[in-house]
């Protein structure tokens, strides 16, 4: 399967899945909401322009928003998890020339350590940045602090399973191919 | 002019950052402060049919919890209706008529009582009729049930603003009759397999029969008055192991539509009763 068609099933499949199954969950507390689809973002190619990586990452948030209702909420923690994911790769690649040789961010392209750093620091950017908009607008630190903290660690449980369940095979890549 | 391009050009992916926040944000308040954000119309349009295919869907998995619901409603509007109002039939007081012996010096035998039956059934073997009418109405045990075409059943139980009836379409019924012409008694009961046809048995073979004779309760059944219409002879059968005819009768009644009954006492069968019960001692 192609890259573009791969990202394509996937765009509509975070999508869906973050509309009619995350949303749906009748909440367990105020501060849990449970967020996969920017997993999207963290799993486009190492290759691909920064240009595009923001303006998908814009179109992934803003059809989301359109969705729950909320334009521009979503758009803009993702685009600034799109802007930085560039620099916070290039600091945690351990082996040389990754990016050449995998597709895409993944446990066996990075190294689990690293991956999960990333995805960590992804994850709390953009609850941070999600919540931070959203607080702008109540105003209560207690809800601040709380629900960054709470949604982060749901995140990324589900990150975590979403990852073990399917798991994504990467082809190492020589200059040869 | 050209280093405002080189600067362009070098922060390109900066600006585009900041834009598509700037964006992002000018959605968000506009759409929090007029709730019209760009591209409002044509989005709800394609996430409206989207969530119409889920919604098709999820209304299905519903279906069972909405059923509930409805049915719980409508259970509670059906609660509201006139027609649940109905108080027990006292339309005639049952100690009013229940005089034993009238100005005449004529004996009352039977008193009859009217009732509304509220359920019924044809279609089991053992088939029973509820009436609308209690013990603090008058009705006790062993009541003889009479339809305005003829015989229905038999009072079998009572509570205090209902009773229970049992039809005579019903495998244990049995009812002392007789055929009008010829005035031989024998008993009329229920094979259990079709509503409109009863079995008259022990008229003996001796007795002419013929098809349409009518069947009436004999003078002998003690809760039934004599007379009533049972039904009429449909069809004669010789049983051939024994001295008597199987009569098949079609009922008077038309047990499939019964609203109004009257209910029958005879008062004098306690005495007679009570005489019957006293074991013969001189013969």
């Amino acid at each position: 399967m192609s890259l573009l068609v791969k990202n394509i099933i996937r765009f509509i499949l975070f999508i869906l899945v973050q509309v009619y199954v995350l949303s749906q969950i009748p909440p367990l507390h105020q501060f849990i909401t449970p967020y996969l689809y920017f997993l999207f973002v963290l799993w486009l190619p190492f290759t691909i322009s920064r240009f595009s990586l923001l303006l998908l990452a814009f179109l992934l948030g803003i059809t989301l928003d359109y969705f729950l209702g909320t334009p521009g909420l979503h758009a803009a923690p993702c685009v600034l998890i799109a802007y930085l994911r560039p620099f916070l790769i290039n600091v945690l690649i351990s082996q040389e020339g990754a990016e050449l040789n995998y597709a895409e961010p993944s446990i066996k392209s990075m190294g689990f350590a690293p991956y999960g750093l990333y995805v960590l620091v992804f994850t709390f950017i953009h609850h941070f940045y999600l919540v931070l908009i959203e607080w702008l607008h109540f105003g209560n630190f207690l809800y601040f602090i709380g629900k960054v903290t709470a949604t982060t660690g749901v995140s990324l449980l589900l990150i975590f399973i979403t990852e073990m369940m399917f798991f994504r095979k990467q082809k190492f890549r020589t200059n040869t191919a | 002019m050209k280093n405002i391009f080189i600067f362009i050009r070098r922060y390109f992916n900066f600006l585009f950052f900041l834009v598509l926040q700037i964006l992002s944000i000018v959605f968000l308040v506009k759409y929090n402060d007029t709730h019209e954000a760009a591209f409002a119309n044509v989005a709800n349009e394609v996430t409206g049919r989207i969530n119409t295919q889920y919604n098709r869907v999820e209304s299905y998995l519903h279906l069972k919890e909405n059923n509930t619901l409805l049915l719980e409603e409508n259970t509670r509007l059906k609660n509201l209706l006139g027609i649940n109002f109905e108080n027990p039939d006292s339309s005639r007081v049952a100690h009013l008529d229940s005089l034993i012996r009238d100005t005449l010096g004529h004996q009352r035998k039977y008193i009859w009582l009217p009732a509304k039956v509220v359920n019924n059934t044809v279609s089991q073997q053992y088939n029973y009729l509820t009436l609308h009418r209690g013990a603090l109405q008058g009705v006790k045990k062993d009541m003889a049930v009479i339809g305005p075409k003829g015989v229905i059943g038999t009072v079998i139980d009572v509570s205090d603003n209902f009773s229970r009836v049992m039809s005579l379409l019903h495998r244990n019924s049995k009812v002392s009759s007789m055929l009008k012409k010829a005035q031989v008694t024998g008993s009329v009961e229920w094979d259990g397999k079709d509503p409109h046809f009863l079995t008259l048995r022990n008229i003996p073979k001796s007795i002419p029969v013929a098809k349409g004779d009518s069947v009436v309760t004999s003078s002998y059944s003690a809760n039934f008055p004599s007379n009533i219409m049972v039904g009429t002879v449909d069809q004669v059968l010789k049983d051939p192991s024994s001295n008597f005819f199987i009569i098949r009768v079609r009922t008077a009644t038309n047990f499939y539509s019964i609203e109004y009954v009257n209910l029958v006492e005879n008062v004098q069968w306690e005495e007679q009763r009570r005489l019957e019960a006293v074991p013969v001692k001189n013969q």
